[in-house]
């Protein structure tokens, strides 16, 4: 908890105070849209490793973390970035030859794991996933679990319903709480103390906010907190909950930032090629991670064409038109 | 004899089994298309929504992600996931909704895997898990199933249940603990299958014009029952402009 009234603070700053090797982290977004992209790519600039990564559908940051090596263990809903990679690709590989460790949820499983993080309790009921395999299989063994404290030692719980006959359920799934090392999300609208807005959809951000020891809020826009407050309604984090506010234009590129800006089809098009092939991916991790001193670096690299080809048109808040092929 | 893709038909033949006043719960690609088709073709009233939370979008471009910024335009509602599966697992909302889906392997229950082929931990091919796609199962009135007719895809048993079917049979949800509802129909490029109300084994209901019950049987990995089939109808020229000219001119899912 940070109370101070200006939080603002660099990108390598923040990711070098907060993000360490073996940490618990979790990321807000979903598939290609609001990911918090400058951050992820900060991380593999710092050669982070080991990161213990939460998500729901978080599609494009999740696989880069994973493709650079960031990451040994993973628990998720969903690994895609919708038409682009309906499976992300490094995602895939890393699975597939059993390089990360893999626990399976729902998305809804993830998103009251979150929020039973986020309101202090140990676990959320849910009638999801009774009779599959998400309850039979477990990714994670008991030995990884009991030796891990920020672990519980199960997966979930099956249970019958305590209060008989009450609600019309006689089963439920229990899914245990996160409480993670730290959060990154990324935003529209931040004040220099950390309230946030999000603009358009939410998804699980709120709660992948607040279950977090320590939170990190990358911006689009640094605004006053008279601004903020003449719209309260509108805000949906407040400054109490965040550590670093970071001001970072285009920090959720590639992927869409909703009334700033949309994906970029034809990074993402060719993010997925690459992904395919270890060469390819190197090389790409080489020319647009490691080449580039920071998130400006890599924004001067896809230049002003591009950029402004995405650009939000205001009356959608996406770029019309854009060629998406 | 119009001209048509098997894909816009399929397509089509979802968007016809969505019912006016439907809540409709669907995913990225041909899913949307149909919920979007259904829309204009039949179903004036039903209200698409997204896992992700919007409610009613306008849609006036595709989306490509069920995040899309695309769904957050001209939304009556934007909220987010929690909200999204609290509509579906509510007891007054979620028997309203009908859930659309696609998966990788399912079985003649309706059982389908969206996780991995082979063995769960040394998958063959891994996939991108559920998302919403077991909850949605879990939840809601009825499901409608796009898969790919191909024989490694119709199994008799799935390599791993992510989303819920029938499960074993006649009372395997109720002896599961799941609410009432279920998968209703499964949807291919070449027919569409129901389930048995009684013995919830999946059967032919339709046979897409050109293609016969004998060759929907030599693509799939287990027998159904193909007596009750009758003959898929071929797109209306108004279905087609529909699809074509309202729901993806520039053909990003149609191709």
């Amino acid at each position: 908890m940070n109370i101070s009234q200006d939080k603002t603070i660099s990108l390598p700053e923040a990711v070098t105070k907060f993000v360490f090797s073996g940490c618990h982290l979790s990321i807000g977004g979903f598939t290609a849209s609001r990911n918090p992209m400058a951050a992820v790519y900060e991380i593999i600039r710092q050669k982070i490793s080991n990161i213990h990564l939460y998500a729901h559908s978080n599609g494009q940051g999740v696989d880069e973390l994973i493709g650079a090596g960031c990451v040994s263990r993973l628990e998720i809903a969903y690994a895609g970035t919708g038409r682009f990679a309906p499976t992300c690709v490094r995602f895939k590989k890393a699975a597939q030859s059993g390089a990360i460790a893999i626990e399976d949820y729902s998305n809804y499983q993830m998103t009251l794991r979150f929020m039973a993080g986020a309101m202090g309790v140990p676990f959320l009921p849910t009638r999801s996933s009774l009779g599959t395999d998400i309850i039979e299989k477990w990714g994670f063994s008991r030995q990884m679990r009991s030796e891990d404290p920020r672990l519980p030692d199960q997966k979930l719980r099956v249970m019958d319903n305590p209060f008989g006959s009450w609600g019309d359920a006689p089963k439920l799934v229990l899914v245990p709480a996160i409480n993670c090392d730290v959060t990154i999300i990324h935003v529209q609208k931040a004040d220099l103390e950390g309230t946030v807005r999000m603009e358009g959809l939410s998804f699980s951000d709120v709660e992948q906010a607040k279950c977090a020891r320590h939170l990190i809020v990358t911006c689009e826009e640094l605004v006053s907190s008279d601004f903020l407050k003449a719209g309260p309604d509108q805000n949906q984090i407040p400054s109490f909950c965040v550590d670093a506010v970071v001001h970072i234009p285009y920090g959720a590129y590639p992927t869409a930032c909703y009334r700033y800006y949309d994906y970029d089809p034809a990074y993402l098009n060719a993010y997925r090629k690459n992904a395919e092939d270890d060469a390819l991916y190197n090389a790409y991790l080489e020319e647009f991670v490691y080449g580039v001193p920071d998130h400006q670096g890599l924004l001067n690299k896809i230049g002003n064409g591009r950029l402004n080809a995405i650009k939000a048109d205001p009356r959608t808040g996406y770029a019309v038109g854009l060629d998406r092929r | 004899m119009l001209d048509y893709m098997l894909k816009e038909l399929m397509t089509l033949a979802a968007a016809r089994k969505i019912k006016d006043g439907d809540i409709v719960f669907c995913g990225t690609g041909i899913s949307m298309l149909a919920a979007m088709a259904a829309k204009h073709i039949c179903a004036p009233n039903s209200v698409i929504f997204f896992e992700t939370g919007a409610i009613d979008s306008l849609l006036e471009e595709v989306p490509l992600a069920v995040a899309d910024s695309r769904v957050m335009f001209w939304t009556s509602v934007n909220g987010n996931l929690a909200d999204a599966f609290a509509t579906m697992q509510s007891r007054i909302t979620g028997p309203h909704v009908v859930g659309i889906m696609g998966a990788a392997q399912i079985d003649k229950f309706g059982n389908l895997n969206s996780t991995a082929i082979g063995d769960y931990f040394k998958p063959k091919v891994r996939f991108s898990g559920s998302g919403g796609a077991c909850d949605v199962a879990s939840f809601v009135g009825r499901t409608i199933t796009f898969m790919q007719h191909e024989k490694r895809k119709f199994v008799p048993k799935v390599d791993y249940i992510t989303s819920p079917g029938w499960l074993d049979g006649p009372d395997g949800r109720k002896k599961a603990g799941l609410p009432d509802g279920g998968p209703e129909s499964v949807i291919t490029n070449m027919a569409t299958m129901g389930f048995d109300d009684i013995t919830r084994e999946m059967y032919l209901t339709g046979f897409f014009p050109g293609i016969t019950p004998q060759q929907i049987l030599d693509n799939m990995g287990f027998d159904i029952d193909v007596s009750r089939a009758t003959e898929v109808a071929p797109p209306t020229n108004f279905e087609l402009k529909i699809l074509r000219e309202k729901c993806d001119p520039q053909r990003l899912i149609l191709g």
